[in-house]
């Protein structure tokens, strides 16, 4: 009995993998074997920074691409990009890193708050409300739709001032928190040594005026630092200034003229007081 | 008496201003009109800075076929074309004129007498009602001429007039009724002959019990080639939904993604049907609006008629201000209305009420966890699982939100009224219906 039982378990088993063979080589998926390489190069956070589903997904737009141009993986940077180009036989572009930065101050003691909101935390349902509890409509709510979006850990909600703050060392410039903001007040930019950046902290685009009167702080589009600027690396649109970070080259005298102090600089050594003034009038 | 099958809630109606008759508001020294008072695309601008203007004169033409025409509320100098800053935040093109006078355009008929003969032939009628701005004033401002226009495959057989005002607090339509009841009627027999049809039913709520007899003595005078009736309605919100009004009064059902006009009824606001009254018998385009200014602790609620582009701030101290201890002003009713920062933004025709209410009314309460009460389901007009999309909404699970027919969604808000856990369900479904909507647009 014992032996029937194995005999027909066995052949059982036997038509099965065979079947299972047969169906195997007919309905197989030719898959080329780079997409596995190509994959094993990316980072895997699947963020969608690079415009793909996840990274799988630009994986198989690599391998499918004739050239790497407009292609790039904004977490991994030039160094992975040069990877898949190794693999795939094509020369991958220097890519420039970049860093988020919030063009919102956000800091409530300079900006009148006119109400107070109850509803959901969420910027999104927020915004689709009204524009925020201060009299400014292009300021940071507040509520950390950004921080939730980010998967790396570089943002956080400052617990005493309220404002949003960028860890330049997490942050990989995938773009998750631009698309999340409802503001649209967050904006990537060129990532410089030691973390340094000099940019206008406001999107307030009102006469100004009116942005004052909004704000303390917020770019009234004087004009002072397109004048003060050698590098014509600052334009004004719509009154609000905007710094070019491929003309900048980090001079910081446009944040010394700023009347609202608009223009912030992060990240650099503390200016002695008066010591380049004098440099520059010897210059002279 | 009957009412709408699925669903709907019974807020307490507190409608304190029902026997305040309507006050106008005196004419400011300086207006200012938004160009964007309708659904659609807003009006194009046709004046310029320095260009005198009389009352009545249209200052923006419809930007598009679902638009409307915008005229000017006062007579004046038009000070600058600019946009403004609502109390919201958000910014609206506008017209600024600085009034001088009160002189109305030519052909404008200002008085009061009644004109019950109506000559004009039905493309005369609604060529007329477009020229004149008149937009659904029932509050989504869906421009009426469209409305009049249904589809080749929808054939029209009854006009539905919503006098239900549903929403709490509200009196302005019940008011209007009262003291313009003949003008309403005219104005249903002009819009039965603008859709070529001879029945009319008239809904009103059961709490205006003054304005459904008044109604219904005046029906015998107007009935004559034509069938129009008063249907008292069941109290239940949000039965001036338009969907909702069909059901109830003619049983009918608009099914999902449909027009309701494919129901084969209209349904038009009483303040709309007054609009066309005014429009085709006296050649007067939108240029006041009703409204109702009111709160528990106002000193002299009231019912106001005020000149578009008047800061609602006017109406607020004719009441005696803001009461102290006001913790939300509602642009609205309470139920769907919007919270305001300030009431310095212009009246327009969107504009229905300024609901001024306390802290015990307006606090929101602790949200928790979802109870699986299934309070929301019973509560829904429009057969959904409210908790079910809140939830989806706040997963951005876009995918299951369509298939759970998130875009059927009124935003009544009987859902966040009903639910004993405080959650906030039309905050999140608004959120992802606006999602889902945006995606099914772009595909």
């Amino acid at each position: 009995m014992v032996l029937t039982s194995i005999i027909v378990l066995a052949v059982i088993g036997l038509v099965s993998a065979v079947l299972l063979y047969v169906l195997l080589q007919k309905f197989k998926v030719e898959e080329d074997p780079r997409i596995d390489q190509v994959q094993s190069c990316l980072p895997g956070a699947n963020c969608g920074g690079c415009g793909s589903a996840g990274c799988r997904n630009f994986a198989e737009r690599c391998v499918k691409a004739d050239s790497l141009d407009g292609l790039l993986c904004p977490v991994g940077g030039t160094e992975t990009m040069k990877n898949i180009g190794a693999i795939l036989g094509m020369t991958a572009a220097e890519s420039t890193p970049m860093v988020a930065v919030i063009k919102c101050q956000t800091i409530c003691n300079n900006r009148p708050t006119t109400n107070k909101y109850d509803g959901v935390r969420s910027c999104k349902i927020s915004q689709a409300v009204y524009s925020g509890e201060s009299t400014c409509p292009y300021s940071c709510l507040g509520f950390g739709d950004c921080v939730e979006a980010c998967q790396f850990g570089a943002l956080s909600i400052d617990a005493e001032t309220g404002s949003i703050k960028v860890d330049g060392d997490k942050c990989t410039g995938c773009g998750s928190c631009v698309k999340s903001c409802p503001k649209h007040i967050i904006e990537l930019r060129k990532k410089w040594p030691k973390n340094r950046q000099i940019y206008v902290k406001c999107s307030n685009t009102d006469k100004g005026a009116i942005a004052r009167k909004d704000c303390e702080n917020a770019c009234i589009g004087c004009s002072k630092c397109v004048k003060e600027c050698q590098f014509e690396a600052i334009t004004i649109t719509d009154n609000l200034a905007h710094i070019d970070t491929t003309k900048c080259r980090l001079c910081r005298k446009c944040a010394s003229v700023c009347p609202t102090g608009a223009i912030v600089v992060e990240n650099f050594p503390v200016i002695k007081p008066k010591e380049p003034d004098k440099k520059e009038e010897a210059g002279a | 008496m009957i009412t709408f099958k699925v669903g709907g809630v019974h807020p307490h109606d507190n409608k304190i201003t029902a026997s305040v008759p309507f006050k106008k508001v005196a004419v400011p020294t300086e207006v200012t009109i938004p160009l964007d008072q309708h659904i659609g695309a807003p009006a194009k601008p046709i004046v310029a800075a320095g260009d005198k203007v009389k009352v009545g004169q249209m200052i923006g033409e419809p930007g598009g076929f679902v638009s409307a025409a915008v005229h000017s509320s006062v007579s004046g100098t038009v000070k600058k074309v600019d946009k403004f800053r609502d109390a919201w935040g958000t910014y609206h093109p506008c017209v600024i004129i600085t009034v001088e006078g009160d002189e109305w355009l030519e052909g404008i008929d200002t008085t009061d007498t009644l004109i019950t003969e109506c000559t004009a032939e039905p493309k005369e009628i609604i060529d007329k009602i477009s020229k004149s701005g008149i937009v659904g004033l029932g509050g989504a401002c869906f421009p009426t001429q469209v409305k009049l226009m249904p589809p080749k495959d929808c054939t029209i057989d009854t006009l539905a007039v919503n006098a239900v005002e549903c929403e709490p607090y509200l009196t302005h339509n019940h008011r209007l009724m009262l003291e313009k009841g003949d003008e309403v009627m005219v104005g249903v027999q002009i819009l039965l002959k603008a859709l070529g049809i001879k029945k009319a039913i008239i809904g009103v709520e059961n709490n205006k019990k003054d304005a459904i007899e008044y109604l219904k003595s005046l029906l015998p005078k107007y009935t004559k080639d034509c069938d129009i009736k008063v249907v008292p309605l069941k109290m239940k919100y949000p039965q001036g939904g338009e969907k909702q009004l069909i059901q109830a009064l003619t049983g009918r059902i608009v099914r999902s993604g449909a027009l309701p006009a494919s129901t084969g009824v209209v349904v038009q606001n009483v303040a709309t049907v007054f609009a066309v009254y005014e429009a085709v018998q006296k050649n007067k385009p939108i240029v006041e609006i009703s409204l109702t200014v009111t709160g528990k602790k106002v000193k002299e609620p009231g019912n106001f008629i005020m000149r578009i582009g008047t800061p609602l701030s006017a109406a607020v101290e004719m009441v005696g201000g803001i009461p102290d201890g006001t913790e939300k002003l509602i642009c609205g009713g309470p139920m769907m209305g919007k919270a305001m920062i300030s009431t310095d933004t212009p009246a327009n025709k969107r504009t229905s009420a300024v609901v001024m209410i306390d802290e015990s009314e307006a606090k929101r309460g602790k949200e928790s966890n979802c109870a699986r009460c299934g309070k929301c389901i019973d509560a829904c007009p429009m057969g959904l699982e409210p908790y079910l999309l809140g939830t989806l909404s706040q997963r951005n699970m876009f995918d299951e939100l369509e298939k759970h027919y998130v875009y059927d969604c009124i935003e009544c808000g009987c859902c966040t009224f009903t639910c004993p856990c405080n959650r906030p369900l039309l905050d999140y479904i608004h959120q992802g219906k606006a999602n889902v909507m945006m995606i099914m647009k772009n595909r």
